[in-house]
């Protein structure tokens, strides 16, 4: 006899969020009570720019479902232009990974103020959504990583 | 030929340069290779002609260094990657001698052997004077020939121009041997299905055997000390468990001379296991193209870098999902 357990997926998703504005969204979004799923693990970063392209295939590598970078909006990076230049690596890397075949839903960039806690959870439940209905990230995991 | 080696031994003769960096024969007729010639007598084992693919800026970050000048030979599309240095402050142009030798296209001696030439024992119409239309290989089974154009290196059919960005003086004549369109293969790829693209490149990198060949050639990979050797990174060691890896380590290669890349094709062409490498770095060429404004690495040397530009318009990362 074995007994099945019905679980349901939850994925593991990777948030990247600069310290000035998305980090304060993410806390103004706690202190206001706003939900927003306990699988979005945030990663708190100087600036959206500080975000290497390495960071976000190293995350798939290690498990991750989904990974989604979040900075200020364009024109409000606290070190004036860290989002403009991040903004086109990622739009490198995006285009690269869709290349080579991976769903382009697992990444996203959303730009989020510290002042939008409402945005950040929005952005969070929608992202989670998403990659629910995606599935499992099976194709980018190391085994090794695997725990 | 004979006439670039005159003139290295002139110019070594009258101390303009200390050293000749240019090709020497290798044991194969088909496989000459990167060399410094210090002496007139050295010069003997000189050689130029159609196999000389290997573009010889890169060495010119060493011979930067060096005491003295050295004279390079440079062909039309090194010389784009000799300006990107030069950009880049990775190598000196008052070190460099630059003669500009002619090009008629590179052969690929993997394409002859794909026609069912084996046992090449000497090969001919390969030489700078040469028309290069016509192959004639002597082989140990007799004579074969081959036409020049089907056997170019893939590059070749791309061909950025006969003209030199960068020199001192030109030697020999060049010849524009594009006769493909640049894309066509990244293009081909995109209109796969995200499953037949991800099979695909799966089948091709799961070739590589990570000897770094790509890294070691590329004239844009010009970092002292590189991410992939250090040994917190588990593509450091060759063995793998999982085909992603290689995805990872080639899609950073290529991330990391993205915009500074001059599609000189020198990944392709030294890769051991024949994988299609320059697909990455045109890829992310024709990406930067359409969404930043047409740019050719090593064109000029005062141009700012796509990625260490921006403009307040520029495309949300969504488009890539958006266009679909």
């Amino acid at each position: 006899m074995s007994i099945e357990a019905k679980e349901e997926f939850r994925p593991k998703i990777v948030a990247f969020c600069c310290n000035w504005c998305s980090y304060a969204g993410a806390d103004l979004a706690g202190s206001s009570r706003l939900g927003y799923p306990a699988d979005v693990k945030i990663i708190r970063v100087p600036c959206s720019c500080r975000v290497n392209p390495m960071f976000i295939l190293r995350a798939f590598e290690k498990g991750a479902d989904g990974v989604i970078m979040c900075g200020c909006h364009p024109g409000d990076c606290h070190y004036s232009t860290g989002n403009y230049y991040a903004r086109r690596r990622m739009t490198l890397l995006f285009s690269m990974l869709d290349f080579i075949g991976v769903e382009n839903g697992r990444t996203r960039v959303e730009w989020v103020s510290a002042a939008e806690g409402a945005r950040f959870s929005d952005t969070m439940n929608d992202f989670v959504e998403k990659i629910r209905s995606l599935g499992k990230n099976v194709r980018l995991e190391d085994l090794r990583c695997r725990s | 030929m004979q006439e670039l080696i005159n003139r290295a031994k002139e110019l070594l003769a009258d101390n303009t340069v200390a050293r000749v960096l240019g090709w020497r024969a290798g044991d194969l007729p088909y496989d000459p290779e990167p060399a410094y010639f210090e002496t007139e007598d050295a010069l003997k084992d000189f050689v130029y002609n159609g196999f000389c693919g290997a573009n010889l800026s890169k060495y010119m970050i060493e011979a930067s260094k060096l005491e003295g000048k050295t004279l390079v030979f440079l062909k039309p599309c090194d010389t784009y990657s000799f300006n990107q240095l030069l950009k880049e402050h990775r190598v000196d142009r008052e070190k460099a001698y630059i003669i500009g030798v002619g090009c008629k296209g590179k052969l690929d001696i993997e394409k002859i052997r794909k026609q069912g030439v084996k046992g090449i024992r000497g090969i001919s119409g390969a030489e700078m004077t040469d028309d290069a239309d016509v192959l004639t290989i002597d082989t140990i089974y007799g004579e074969k020939t081959c036409a020049y154009q089907d056997v170019m290196l893939g590059r070749c059919h791309v061909c950025k121009g006969k003209e030199h960005k960068v020199y001192d003086e030109l030697i020999g004549e060049s010849r524009e041997t594009t006769d493909a369109e640049r894309f066509a293969e990244v293009e081909a790829i995109e209109a796969m299905s995200p499953q037949e693209r991800f099979a695909y490149f799966k089948k091709e990198l799961s070739k590589c055997i990570r000897c770094n060949a790509c890294r070691n050639v590329c004239p844009a990979c010009s970092c002292r000390k590189c991410v992939f050797d250090s040994n917190k990174f588990d593509s450091s060691q060759k063995a793998n468990a999982d085909s992603f890896e290689e995805k990872m380590f080639h899609i950073i290669r290529a991330f990391h001379v993205a915009g500074r890349c001059t599609d000189c094709g020198e990944c392709s062409r030294v890769c051991p296991q024949g994988i299609p490498l320059h697909l990455f770095n045109r890829k992310f060429i024709k990406e930067i193209d359409q969404l930043y404004g047409e740019y050719q690495a090593g064109e000029d040397t005062e141009s700012k870098a796509p990625l260490t530009d921006y403009t307040f318009e520029d495309a949300e990362p969504s488009i890539i999902g958006e266009r679909g």
